[in-house]
């Protein structure tokens, strides 16, 4: 294997893995809120598809992801709203969600199936660009993968090191404790919930603005479930939830790079290793009855009654 | 299947039903004949379940109200096709087709099952009384294909996205590297399968995959044009699949292979009207208008355009055929003597590569 090909390895999986470390870390501060929304492949297509039709007819990359944004917000808000006011089961919810979003999508999307744009472009980094192997992986992407960046070190920040932060978790963990002490429990989830809409808007517009500047029906193929995965397989935490998008990444990209070298490995081993991963360390977790309570949030999945 | 599939499929009941309520009162001859299609992937892929669903327009347009179409989009293969195959067939459809390979054992079940209905099967090869096949000879196209990229190559690497290892597409990859052994030899063909007929993301991912290796040009047997687009963002060259993907890749565009089903659909729906619809097995191709090439890259050499019109002439006339000995299997042992041909009815079951291909077919 020649440095050229190490190097494109490397940036294809960073690419590979942005929008998935995006979702998964909006549903990661999601999660930490005790709020378990499967809704991300919904909030991802219904982000692909504003993102892609307004970028179509204004032309505007920076609208056409900020509308996506919204679109994963709206989106989020719905659960939020059923969740949270009716108490509705989060599990049914988020998926009601998914299922939602991606007939919604398919059916605002319909008459922009077929129509091209212009994809978002790389913005190359002087002189760092240029570095042996790690160069084009680090600063050869596109701003997006940068804004990636940004946003794991903010959420990393924020969940270990922040006050706010410590309200989120507290939330996360014993909702009726932190009620009573006198933190915002609605608030709190509410914010986590929008953050991860918002996140999932944002890759679903990666998807359809950059990945592959196009619209195709039900295009994240999947990706938003993945997330859900990778959150569990970093065990909730923001460190490994980086290390995971970009093992996914590696994993879902080294088959086609292999076959293409001629290497007599399975293709279909090397695509299931990414979840045979997280069922091993689903496994190792639930193994362990105080290590899984101490990794997952307490009371993930658990709807908050307000008591007088 | 998603909510507004399902209300189409409601709204087709309901219809179903107020329809069969009046043709009791009515003359029976105004009845139109009701038309079910079953889609692997989503109308909006522009690819191959699109180019279905341009087909179902075209009997629209052709019959008027004399056909009543429903269609459902997204059906897995498998257990569920079952369901909805079965669901068209109780909800009084007299026609039905089912446009993937792994719809074939759920078609067969419910033909038995609904003697009455007509049932057409694409690219399968199980047939019932009531069940017919049709497939389009895509082979064609994609030698064609094979040629013209064996010509424009300068790195004599060409890629292929592939999607599942079935009779069909291997088939079609034999095409091609046919192809490259007759006018190209120094050609390599890179064979990356990725598992999917529909996933974007992927199939760029393959693309890009390629291109890091010196492919220039990309063919593919899966749905969407992201390979295209990729190709276009790199600058090398890429043949469109199922639909014309031309508007996404405008340099990198060498030609699309276009799956045209209208034609057989409307034979089809009108030999069911007039009672002399039989079951066999339909293969069509360049001759029958079921595959067309419909322009080539500006770019390409007028001799290599001219000599692939000619290929598309002497196909369809029947004295070009791909798949005409001598050919070699990878070990290099004689398959089909100088002077046979395959036939169809062997190439439904191809499971071997031709000599030249590098690699091995996934197990």
């Amino acid at each position: 294997m020649d440095i050229d090909l190490i190097t494109n390895i490397l940036y294809a999986m960073i690419r590979t893995g942005t929008p998935l470390l995006i979702v998964a870390l909006g549903e990661l501060v999601c999660e930490k809120s005790g709020v378990l929304n499967l809704g991300q492949e919904g909030m991802m297509l219904m982000g692909a598809v504003v993102g892609f039709i307004v970028t179509l007819l204004s032309g505007s990359l920076l609208l056409g992801f900020i509308l996506a944004m919204v679109a994963g917000v709206l989106m989020s808000l719905i659960f939020g709203l059923i969740t949270m006011e009716l108490s509705a089961n989060q599990v049914a919810t988020g998926l009601a969600l998914t299922i939602f979003g991606t007939g919604l999508s398919a059916f605002i999307g319909s008459e922009f199936v077929g129509k091209p744009i212009e994809g978002l472009d790389p913005v190359f980094i002087p002189v760092l660009t240029d570095l042996p192997i790690i160069g084009r992986m680090l600063f050869g992407q596109d701003l997006i993968v940068y804004l990636s960046f940004i946003l794991f070190g903010a959420v990393y920040w924020f969940i270990n090191h922040s006050r706010p932060g410590l309200v989120l978790k507290a939330v996360g963990e014993n909702p009726h404790a932190a009620n009573a002490i006198g933190l915002p429990v609605f608030k709190t989830r509410y914010l986590a919930i929008i953050f991860g809409g918002a996140m999932a808007g944002l890759a679903g517009g990666y998807l359809s603005l950059a990945y592959t500047p196009l619209w195709a029906e039900n295009m994240s193929a999947g990706r938003g479930w993945i997330a859900l995965a990778l959150v569990v397989f970093a065990s909730w935490k923001a460190e490994r939830v980086l290390l995971g998008a970009w093992l996914f990444g590696l994993a879902s990209i080294l088959h086609l790079v292999f076959q293409g070298l001629g290497f007599a490995v399975s293709p279909n081993l090397l695509a299931i290793l990414p979840y045979l991963a997280t069922v091993v360390v689903l496994v190792i977790l639930s193994s362990n009855q105080t290590r899984s309570r101490l990794v997952a949030p307490m009371s993930l999945g658990n709807p908050f009654h307000a008591r007088g | 299947m998603k909510r507004r599939q399902f209300n189409k499929l409601v709204t087709g009941l309901a219809a179903g039903v107020c329809l069969s309520a009046l043709s009791t009162l009515s003359a029976q001859a105004a009845d139109p004949l009701k038309v079910g299609f079953v889609y692997v992937g989503p109308i909006g892929d522009h690819g191959w379940s699109y180019q279905h669903d341009q087909g179902r327009k075209s009997v629209e347009a052709e019959f008027g109200d004399k056909v009543q179409t429903t269609y459902v989009e997204n059906v897995a293969e498998g257990a569920d096709a079952q369901r909805v195959i079965y669901n068209l067939a109780k909800t009084g459809h007299n026609l039905i087709f089912t446009t993937s390979f792994g719809f074939m054992n759920p078609t067969l079940k419910v033909a038995k099952q609904f003697p009455n209905v007509v049932f057409e099967h694409a690219t399968g090869y199980k047939m019932a009384k009531n069940l017919g096949t049709y497939i389009s000879k895509t082979f064609e196209g994609r030698y064609v294909a094979g040629y013209v990229a064996s010509q424009v190559t300068r790195s004599n690497k060409i890629g292929y996205i592939a999607s599942f290892p079935i009779p069909e597409v291997i088939r079609d990859i034999n095409a091609v590297q046919l192809a490259l052994n007759k006018y190209n030899p120094a050609a390599e063909l890179k064979v990356i399968w990725v598992n999917s007929w529909f996933d974007p993301g992927k199939e760029a991912d393959a693309a890009n995959a390629m291109m890091d290796q010196g492919v220039d040009v990309i063919l593919q047997h899966t749905d969407s044009p992201a390979a295209m687009q990729a190709a276009e963002r790199r600058g090398i060259y890429a043949v469109g699949q199922a639909s014309d993907m031309s508007s996404f890749g405008p340099n990198a565009h060498l030609l699309s292979v276009v799956d045209e089903w209208g034609p057989h659909y409307i034979r089809t729906v009108k030999a069911v009207m007039d009672g002399t619809w039989e079951a066999k097995a339909n293969v069509e191709g360049m001759k029958e208008g079921s595959i067309v090439i419909p322009g080539f890259n500006e770019s390409i050499p007028a001799d290599v355009v001219a000599h692939a019109k000619e290929l598309i002439a002497g196909i369809k006339d029947g004295s070009v055929y791909p798949f005409a000995g001598p050919i070699k299997n990878q070990a290099g042992e004689l398959v089909v003597a100088e002077g046979e041909r395959l036939n169809y009815e062997d190439l439904e079951k191809m499971n071997w590569y031709v000599e030249g291909i590098t690699s091995e077919i996934p197990k």
